[in-house]
């Protein structure tokens, strides 16, 4: 009886065992298939991007890409940074200062993606001046606040600095 | 195929089942019964199954990286090598699965040429089974050609171009499979488009194939036919897929020493310099397990003959269960057609071997000598030996070796009554 | 049966020795102590740096490696120079870019994203620049030759005066481990042609040695992470088999038949 139960417990153990091991090695072996869609090492490379922006003038835009979306670099006029720093907050479906998302105040940084449904709104236009989606009629202001429209949140601002006053590197 | 129905336990398997019977078919490909007997060369079965879903499931990330076009072909294959996330690992389980594929399919072939597994009543299972493997040829040869390599371009031409040996219409022939006026790149775009179709026509041969097999049941090593289910067979699971499991994990130890330690060695050098339209390597040979047929379409000095020849060695298969026509199965019994047996084999290694090297002197003389034994086996000796050949006396079963010492006609007579009943 | 296994192993074995046989004929190539050979192989850091260094002064005046970035300097498993060194690296080569808003292509320093920038703009001005012969790509050199490193070593180290009764063109040199025994290369490495940074002596030798590595890594980026993975996975493969085997012969004792 006892001997009958001890192999019992044996075999259970080496099925069990062979389970285990047969189990681990099959997720080791799915890791590589699902890893393989992520961004390979030239796409992550890529990553930042370095823009020279002396040739803007006050008031224009250049659109650059970066990580295969737009980035809206836009150099702002004296009258549309003021604009967008005495909106009041309590109006805005996103609130946020327009100092948190600008460096220096003069240069807007964002990703130029509606936040709705990821289209590329056209710059100047719209009832606040800024950009308006033209899928779904999402208005943003001179910061790249949502502030009128299906759109939930402003327009993301990329990470970024200033590596002189000329230029700015991306990501 | 068991005696009593399947009835699903659950109610809603009961419900699901009498819809879509899938629980009686995993049912009965769990207690399928099988020869006891079966030894490690019928584990192949198995192992062709994972090397299939192998490269279906590595192609097909493959192609996720990889573009078919004649100037970015050859970058993008060096893309994945170097970029894509655990890129390397998947081409060359994808390029050395297909020589393991090829290893295994031979030694399945030649199991059954041994033990007779084509005889009457499989004869279906190996025409699919011949079918698969000239589909797999076929797979092979258009995928060595994506990377786009000197290799993958001047093979691309050397085979394409045996079409041209087709009387009147083989010009017309050659450049619609082109696609233009030599290999360039519409003939890349669509081998890529049929190199990725040709895996799921091979993968609905497989199924039909084992359908087949599932019909008169497994062959085995004494080539009897056995009562099923009785005292000489086990349930298919979990017998047989514990011993295929454990055989599988052999081979993959083999197949991941190739992947890990020597990814290269079943290639060839030159598929890393890109095609040049140019420039022919000094030496073409086309991957290790075409080139028993290479050696035979090289062994002719006529263009047309080589051709005809080269395909007739491998229709000549299809015909084989009515070539030999011996009632005994298993070579184990047949003590004259073991020895030719061995003697094909090693025919067709030397046919591999001269296919490799130059097509002159010595090497040409063996090659003709090779070809000509080849046809020899199949069409003279086969015919001749199932009709001359004393063959040793057949066990009655499997589990009781004892020997019936009846002459072997009327034993098969009774083997098959016993079936019929 | 076992009889017929063994016969089917002994034929298999001779093909292999017959194949690996021919393999071994004509010159014996120059076979180094590699250490990247083997199953636990890896890649001499420092050599490989100083291989790069030997590619970049010497073999990239002719040979491109248009396959390779400057930022695959400063991966794991390769030369690995610090994110900086590599920084440097690429900025020191003028890529061309652009167009820029008015359209017009600009120059720029190298950043590592970018690809090696060969000297030529195309095969053709390459072979024209070097008497009609095109002096190969280096990415995959190593893998696209029969022999491999050893291959590429030997020819760097094969250079002799011709025999008396091997009459040369202008323009063509001796080589023993050359296919035809001629090469349209002049022999590259003379010692000292290049100082290296770390101070080692740049024999003719330890200069082939160095950049026969950097051009092995270069055609197998990931030969180390291979190699590391393989040994796990056979470990890996070695213990499930076993407890497999285990399990089925538990199994198999159900009946009589062996397994």
């Amino acid at each position: 009886m006892d001997k009958l139960e001890k192999k019992t417990n044996r075999r259970d153990f080496l099925f069990t065992a062979s389970y285990t091991v047969g189990a681990v090695g099959i997720g080791a072996v799915i890791w590589p298939f699902v890893d393989q869609m992520n961004p390979d090492r030239s796409v992550k490379a890529l990553a930042t991007t370095e823009v020279d922006i002396s040739q803007i003038e006050p008031g224009k835009s250049i659109t650059v890409l970066w990580r295969g979306k737009p980035v809206f670099i836009k150099r702002r006029t004296e009258s549309e940074i003021l604009e967008a720093q005495k909106v009041n907050l309590n109006e805005l479906p996103h609130p946020e200062k327009d100092e948190e998302r600008v460096k220096k105040s003069e240069w807007l940084v964002m990703l130029g993606v509606c936040t709705h449904l990821g289209c590329v709104p056209l710059a100047d236009k719209g009832e606040y001046k800024g950009w308006f989606c033209p899928c779904h009629g999402s208005h943003y202001d001179t910061s790249g606040r949502i502030r009128k429209g299906p759109a939930p949140t402003n327009m993301e601002i990329p990470k970024y600095e200033f590596v002189n006053n000329n230029t700015i590197k991306i990501g | 195929m068991s005696d009593t129905p399947y009835v699903p336990s659950s109610k809603f398997g009961k419900w699901f089942n009498d819809r879509l019977p899938l629980l009686t078919l995993s049912a009965h490909l769990q207690d399928y019964p099988t020869p006891k007997n079966l030894n490690y060369w019928w584990t192949f079965g198995g192992i062709l199954t994972f090397c299939l879903v192998t490269q279906i499931v590595t192609g097909l990330v493959l192609a996720m990286h990889y573009v078919a076009h004649a100037d970015l072909a050859f970058d993008s294959i060096e893309h994945i090598m170097r970029d894509v996330n655990y890129g390397w690992l998947l081409r060359y389980i994808h390029s050395n699965g297909a020589s393991m594929f090829f290893l295994a399919v031979y030694i399945h072939i030649f199991r059954a040429l041994f033990y007779g597994s084509y005889k009457s009543p499989r004869e279906v299972i190996w025409i699919i089974g011949m079918l698969i493997y000239i589909l797999m040829m076929a797979t092979a040869f258009m995928g060595y050609v994506l990377p786009w390599g000197q290799m993958s371009f001047w093979g691309a031409t050397v085979i394409t171009n045996l079409f041209s040996a087709i009387p009147f219409v083989g010009e017309g022939i050659t450049t619609w499979l082109w696609g233009g006026y030599s290999v360039d790149n519409p003939t890349l775009t669509r081998f890529f488009s049929l190199h990725y179709l040709f895996p799921f026509i091979i993968l609905g041969l497989v199924i039909l194939h084992i359908w087949a097999l599932h019909v008169p049941g497994n062959n085995n090593p004494i080539g009897i036919d056995i009562k099923k289910p009785s005292k000489d067979t086990v349930p298919f699971h979990p017998y047989i897929t514990i011993k295929d499991l454990f055989a599988l994990l052999i081979f993959i130890i083999i197949f991941s020493g190739f992947i890990f330690f020597s990814p290269n060695v079943m290639g060839h050098p030159d598929n890393y310099i890109q095609a040049n339209p140019l420039i022919t390597p000094t030496h073409i040979v086309p991957e290790w397990y075409l080139l028993p047929f290479y050696a035979i379409l090289r062994s002719v000095p006529d263009k047309l003959g080589g051709v005809i020849l080269l395909f007739a060695s491998i229709f000549i298969l299809l015909a084989l269960p009515w070539l030999d026509k011996s009632k005994v199965r298993s070579a184990v019994f047949r003590p004259i057609y073991r020895i030719f047996f061995w003697v094909l084999i090693i025919d067709v290694l030397a046919l591999g071997y001269v296919g490799a090297m130059p097509a002159e002197g010595l090497y040409l003389l063996i090659a003709r000598v090779g070809t000509a034994y080849y046809f020899l086996h199949f069409l003279v000796i086969l015919p001749f030996l199932s009709r001359v050949e004393k063959t040793d006396p057949l066990p009655l079963s499997i589990s009781e070796p004892v020997f019936g010492g009846m002459p072997k006609p009327a034993m098969m007579k009774s083997d098959k009554k016993n079936k019929n009943e | 049966m076992s009889k017929i296994n063994l016969r089917f192993f002994l034929t298999l074995l001779f093909l292999f020795s017959i194949t690996s046989s021919n393999a071994a004929e004509k010159v014996k190539l120059l076979s180094p102590d590699w250490s990247f050979k083997g199953i636990t192989g890896k890649f001499d850091r420092a050599s490989l740096q100083r291989g790069y260094q030997v590619y970049n002064e010497v073999c990239a005046s002719c040979h491109s490696m248009r396959l390779l970035s400057y930022r695959n300097l400063g991966e794991k498993g390769g030369p690995e120079f610090t994110e900086d060194e590599v920084k440097n690296i690429a900025a020191s080569f003028e890529v061309t870019d652009g167009p820029d808003s008015q359209g017009e292509m600009f120059t720029r320093p190298g950043r590592p994203s970018d690809r090696f920038v060969s000297i030529y703009p195309n095969v053709e001005a390459a072979a024209a620049a070097n008497g009609g012969a095109y002096p190969p790509d280096m990415s995959v050199l190593v893998k696209s030759r029969k022999g491999g490193a050893d291959y590429i070593y030997s020819v760097l180290m094969g250079y002799e005066d011709p025999p008396a009764n091997i009459k040369l063109d202008e323009g063509v040199y001796y080589n023993k481990y050359m296919e035809g025994k001629k090469i349209k290369m002049s022999q590259p490495l003379m010692e000292g042609i290049v100082t290296y940074s770390d101070g080692t002596n740049a024999t003719e030798e330890q200069m082939a040695k160095d950049v026969t590595a950097f051009l092995t890594w270069a055609a197998e980026p990931h030969l180390e992470a291979r190699h590391k993975m393989g040994f796990k996975v056979i470990i890996f493969l070695i213990i499930l088999t076993v407890l497999v085997y285990f399990s089925m012969k538990r199994i198999w004792s159900r009946v009589d038949t062996e397994v």
